[in-house]
């Protein structure tokens, strides 16, 4: 029986640029008056962009679906149009059963309430009833262990006990269905394992799931079903293997079977403001051979080419390195090593090498970025998985070459060992 | 498994028919965000309490001294701070209502963006606290009136509803106002001028009697004229005038302005979180 059926949904934004910055007070005023008579550049340029475009799909009862996709695939359009935040511009959703959407955890905390207060709060907010939350309380309590803390006003917590409150309250909802949507990425492992599990006790409850995520692996072990978005339509619809396979192969049809990426038109990016733009990504052997195909445990090199704008004092550069169910494996940075790049302008070219890296066979994909400094932490420019490589089986330890025994365990790393 | 058989169908422009009903379904969310309010109003606030009788003393003494004795103003017999105090604190909640539920949907843009309620739950909510506020600088009303020796009579009966006047009248522009101010971020502020040349264009400081008879048809078009009528003569028992025309006259614009904030709220709320 279908408990959400969605035809032919899609959503409209409309983009306005707005030109001028509003430099002198006599600008603010004319601007002001303008828009009171109702002229202004309110008119000016604007821009339609579809983030979804004639999606369908049906969940049945007790399905626990993923939604995959890039950034900006329109994920989190689905989960605001499936939980009514926003009105879709074309289609039609119906939905039964009582929803409960949690697209962030701890909305509506108020800093200055203490954590029993903020537990009433947030579960009215989520939509739950007093007597219900009374109920729970102790519960919500035990799960988030803060019971030392509860009367002190939560801008005093640790993010992390701020996180498992703020989970806690959500974690102990009872609704027929419930949308989460990338929640599982906040908080440190343990609790996110605690988390998953917990979602694991409500689907097995019988209760639907939608589950949008970037990680993989989540993905993997809670979802049987996968939806897959890119640019606001709809590729794929099935299981979860597949899906994950087909999202990974899209990236890889862009760019990954090339050792050698030009990024300067790359879509799938952050960037603040103008500042900096990776345009080149490069994949090399020690020798300089151009190749994205590497044996195990040998020096892999990389070049990147960033353009800068306007002067950055001694920016860092970053590479991240993913795993083929876009699980993070490692972040690779020029500050930890000691590199620096004072006042960089105009092209800049970095050269990394990876000293014997400890990674098994499998395909492995880099996400290069660059920070505008330790202390301002601001990311100018990220470019996310334009580039991939793969890791070939070699004998590096000389008695014979690498297996994976259980191909079901994602196993990325050999650290090399002394046996006595 | 599905216990509830309520299907929810979601399309655009969606005409919503169990509005009201919803709305009531979320009363539990109103009470919160209301407690909420209130309770870190006087967490955050060092004088806490104090503050709501502060404000309004201050403009009593500075109006009574000002319209009272520099201009000697009529004061259809009253005392003169009576006259003022009666004025002051519905205006106070008119202001301070305005200015909270102007504010009150660009200030919960973390909560609109990731669930979903029925909107109207915060503009309503955030006019609680006013009230809050109002009941207690009522103090100042009850030891005036004790001190010039103004006894009430059954007329004062009727305080609540000119109450309930005033928090209408402050509503039905906030309704227009906060769903405005999400789309054009200035309304924010407007509200402020309003607020500072309405205490001057409204009797607050003075007696409308003041304004010649046959401007007051037209003057009581201003929705808070009618409410401080109406205050000054339930508190001095029917003593100074009630004019019916002006009172009538300022309870058809808070319709107007009511219905028409409330229709123009309905028409942008679903679509706020994608401009705010």
């Amino acid at each position: 029986m279908n408990i959400i059926t969605v035809e032919n949904i899609s959503k409209k934004y409309v983009i306005r640029h707005q030109t001028n910055n509003f430099n002198t007070f006599r600008d603010v005023i004319g601007e002001k008056i303008k828009r009171l008579v109702g002229r202004g550049n309110d008119e000016g340029e604007r821009e339609e962009f579809w983030a979804l475009k004639d999606v369908s799909f049906d969940v049945k009862e007790g399905e626990r679906v993923g939604i995959i996709g890039r950034n900006g695939a329109g994920k989190s359009t689905m989960l605001k149009l499936l939980s009514r935040i926003t009105e879709p511009t074309e289609g039609r959703i119906s939905i039964r059963g009582r929803v409960a959407s949690l697209l962030e955890v701890g909305t509506g905390f108020h800093p200055e309430l203490s954590g029993r207060e903020n537990i009433f709060l947030n579960g009215a907010i989520l939509g739950m009833k007093r007597e219900e939350i009374k109920k729970k309380f102790d519960e919500i309590v035990d799960f988030a262990e803060v019971e030392k803390f509860l009367d002190t006003p939560v801008k005093r917590y640790s993010s992390g006990m701020y996180v498992r409150l703020a989970f806690a309250v959500a974690a102990h909802l009872e609704p027929e269905i419930l949308m989460v949507d990338e929640v599982l990425a906040v908080g440190d492992a343990e609790f996110q394992k605690k988390c998953i599990g917990k979602m694991n006790d409500v689907s097995k409850a019988g209760r639907t799931i939608l589950f949008v995520s970037h990680n993989m692996g989540a993905i993997e072990q809670l979802c049987s079903r996968t939806v897959v978005l890119r640019q606001g339509e709809k590729i794929f619809d099935g299981e979860t293997q597949e899906g994950i396979n087909i999202y990974l192969r899209k990236n890889e049809k862009v760019f990954s079977n090339e050792a050698e990426a030009d990024l300067s038109n790359y879509p799938d990016r952050d960037s603040m403001g103008n500042t900096a733009r990776i345009n080149k990504i490069k994949l090399m052997s020690i020798a300089g051979q151009v190749t994205n195909e590497f044996k195990m445990g040998e020096d892999i090199a990389v070049e990147i080419e960033t353009r800068f704008n306007e002067t950055v004092k001694d920016p860092i550069f970053d590479l991240t390195v993913t795993n083929s169910i876009g699980q993070y494996i490692s972040n690779i940075r020029s500050d930890w090593e000691g590199f620096h790049n004072h006042d960089s302008n105009g092209i800049v070219k970095t050269r990394i090498i990876f000293k014997n890296p400890p990674l098994t066979p499998g395909v492995y994909f880099l996400s290069p970025e660059v920070i505008r400094s330790i202390t301002e932490g601001a990311c100018l420019d990220i470019v996310h998985i334009p580039i991939s490589f793969k890791i070939l089986n070699n004998d590096i330890t000389g008695f014979g070459s690498y297996t994976n025994w259980d191909s079901n365990k994602n196993i990325n790393m050999h650290i090399k060992s002394d046996w006595s | 498994m599905i216990k509830s058989n309520n299907i929810v169908v979601i399309e655009p422009n969606k005409k919503l028919s169990n509005y009201w009903r919803e709305l009531w379904g979320y009363k539990e969310l109103f009470y919160y965000l209301a407690w909420r309010d209130i309770v870190v109003r006087y967490k955050q606030t060092v004088v806490g309490i104090a503050w709501s009788v502060v404000r309004p003393v201050i403009t009593i003494v500075v109006f009574s001294v000002i319209f009272g004795k520099v201009a000697a103003l009529p004061s259809e017999g009253i005392p003169y701070v009576i006259l003022v105090t009666a004025a002051t604190l519905p205006w106070q909640l008119f202001s301070t209502s305005l200015t909270e539920s102007t504010n009150s949907l660009v200030n919960s843009a973390g909560i609109i963006s990731k669930v979903y309620f029925p909107r109207l739950t915060i503009p309503l909510s955030s006019i609680v606290m006013c009230l809050v506020d109002f009941a207690i600088s009522l103090v100042i009303l009850a030891v005036l009136m004790i001190y010039y020796g103004v006894v009430p009579g059954i007329e004062m009966l009727m305080l609540p509803v000119f109450t309930l006047i005033a928090v209408l009248a402050s509503f039905g522009v906030g309704l227009w106002f906060s769903a405005l101010n999400v789309k054009y971020r200035d309304i924010k502020h407007i509200v402020p001028f309003i607020v500072q040349f309405g205490i001057y264009v409204s009797p607050v400081g003075f007696s409308s009697t003041v304004v010649p008879e046959k401007w007051r048809l037209l003057y009581s078009l201003n929705p808070m004229v009618g409410v401080i009528d109406g205050f000054r003569w339930a508190i001095t028992g029917g003593k100074s005038f009630l004019y019916m025309p002006g009172l009538f006259l300022s309870l058809v614009v808070i319709l107007v302005l009511l219905v028409t904030g409330f229709m123009y709220f309905r028409k942008t709320e679903r679509t706020f979180v994608d401009v705010i």
